[in-house]
């Protein structure tokens, strides 16, 4: 029945699979949120051209499953002669996604924000770039840092699927270790343990975060 | 090179995949909130070992990725004497997971329903059932459809994992008309689409259902995302 010993000479290629799925995903994470707050700020813009090209690559992100966007730029690109390296396109995408989840949650700190706060730099002469960079993005990251962490646990769990295009991660490893040892019960039960301690890292680093960040009230 | 009349020869097969995806969100949706609601009511009975139970349950659910718990069930299972079909693991898979997320959607909703009306009817006499009826499950089912909605919307797209499992929905149809047919951008791009299609219809019902249900609330605040 289940034995757990049988996972113990595994455990140091799932442990790297471990660094790697983290690896992958923070990078993701790191990377969405410059180009959220970027997504973001173009969707509120007035030009209604860039307001509606952002409104359509939120709705495409957010409205298609990510495995669907791998599969659609793991196989579509090489088919026109466009070769990209796995971890590429596995980081890529990773990031195309978290970008268009980020925007919606900075939009949501960004109409937490009162908007005098607004009127009151642009009349202490503040130009609009700024006004963002000083005023808004500062306070919509320490607002918005709950849902960030949110964020990066659903990323974290969803970069599973990058096993999915050949990327040498957690999931990938312990599906390698269950066909080695015919127990995939073990293997998946010590993989799914893994990520758990994975989610539950990113879950402290968030409430520590937080609690630092808070306004003492 | 893309080819048009792919994608109409395989309409057919898209269709089907469609149907499955459809039909097996549809169900595992029900279930989910089902036995979303039963693992609440669990939390609320009045002893320690209930909770740690739902915090456990919740927590490994919510904690893993939906992907590994497929495995899990899926190759896992023999070794426990459990032999599954893949769209039976697909349907208890897709409940199991969404079941975590629904029982915290209604304990969210619950906590909403503020402290003095349950105690006001508890003084005008009514018992436990009477209350969750009459005072409690009326005023969170307003509150808890946008996230509810929401919750349905990832269950859809987390169900393309199933594919990974042979089971016939959309994204499996896909999969192999690409490699029956060695043509990647068409099938893919309406696969993208497809679901797209199937959320946003989802999205814009949720919210019809939230105008339909909320007129009487004059304010949704309080209830945590």
């Amino acid at each position: 029945m289940f034995d757990p010993a049988i996972i113990v000479p595994y455990l140091p290629t799932l442990i790297e699979g471990a660094g790697i799925t983290f690896a992958v995903s923070i990078l993701a994470i790191l990377l969405g949120i410059p180009c959220g707050l970027a997504l973001c700020f173009l969707r509120q813009s007035r030009g209604r051209a860039p307001a509606t090209a952002a409104a359509v690559y939120i709705s495409f992100f957010r409205g298609t499953p990510l495995l669907v966007q791998l599969l659609v730029f793991f196989y579509i690109p090489p088919a026109y002669g466009i070769e990209l390296p796995a971890y590429l396109t596995a980081v890529a995408v990773l990031t195309m996604n978290t970008t268009a989840f980020q925007a919606e949650i900075f939009r949501g700190g960004l109409h937490a924000i009162p908007r005098g706060q607004v009127e009151a730099a642009r009349m202490l002469g503040f130009t609009h770039g700024q006004v963002r960079r000083r005023v808004l993005v500062p306070q919509m990251l320490r607002v918005t840092l709950p849902a960030l962490t949110n964020e990066a646990i659903d990323i974290l769990k969803s970069s599973s699927l990058v096993s999915v295009i050949a990327v040498s991660e957690l999931l990938r490893r312990g599906r390698q270790v269950a066909a080695a040892t015919y127990h995939p019960l073990e293997a998946y039960a010590a993989t799914a343990l893994m990520y758990l301690l994975l989610v539950s890292l990113i879950a402290y680093a968030g409430r520590h975060a937080g609690r630092r960040l808070s306004l003492s009230r | 090179m893309p080819d048009e009349s792919v994608t109409l020869r395989y309409a057919g097969r898209f269709l089907d995949g469609f149907l499955t995806t459809a039909w097996i969100c549809g169900v595992s949706i029900c279930a989910a909130v089902a036995l979303g609601l039963a693992l609440f009511l669990v939390r609320r009975l009045p002893f320690a070992p209930a909770r740690w139970f739902y915090d456990g349950y919740v927590g490994l659910l919510r904690g893993t990725p939906f992907l590994i718990q497929i495995f899990l069930l899926y190759y896992g299972g023999p070794g426990l004497g459990l032999r599954l079909s893949a769209t039976t693991t697909a349907l208890i898979g897709l409940s199991v997971y969404g079941s975590a997320y629904f029982a915290e959607i209604f304990r969210a909703g619950f906590e909403a329903v503020p402290r003095g009306q349950v105690e006001a009817a508890r003084m005008l006499g009514f018992d436990r059932g009477q209350i969750l009826r009459n005072v409690e499950l009326p005023q969170m089912a307003a509150l808890i459809i946008p996230p509810s909605v929401n919750q349905c919307i990832i269950l859809i797209k987390e169900s393309a994992v199933l594919s990974v499992i042979t089971v016939p929905e959309l994204t499996t149809v896909a999969t192999r008309v690409v490699s029956e047919t060695f043509s990647f951008a068409e099938p893919y791009l309406l696969l993208a689409l497809l679901y797209w299609l199937l959320v946003e219809t989802t999205a814009r019902g949720g919210r019809w259902l939230e105008r339909a249900t909320g007129r009487h609330l004059t304010t949704t605040k309080g209830l945590p995302p």
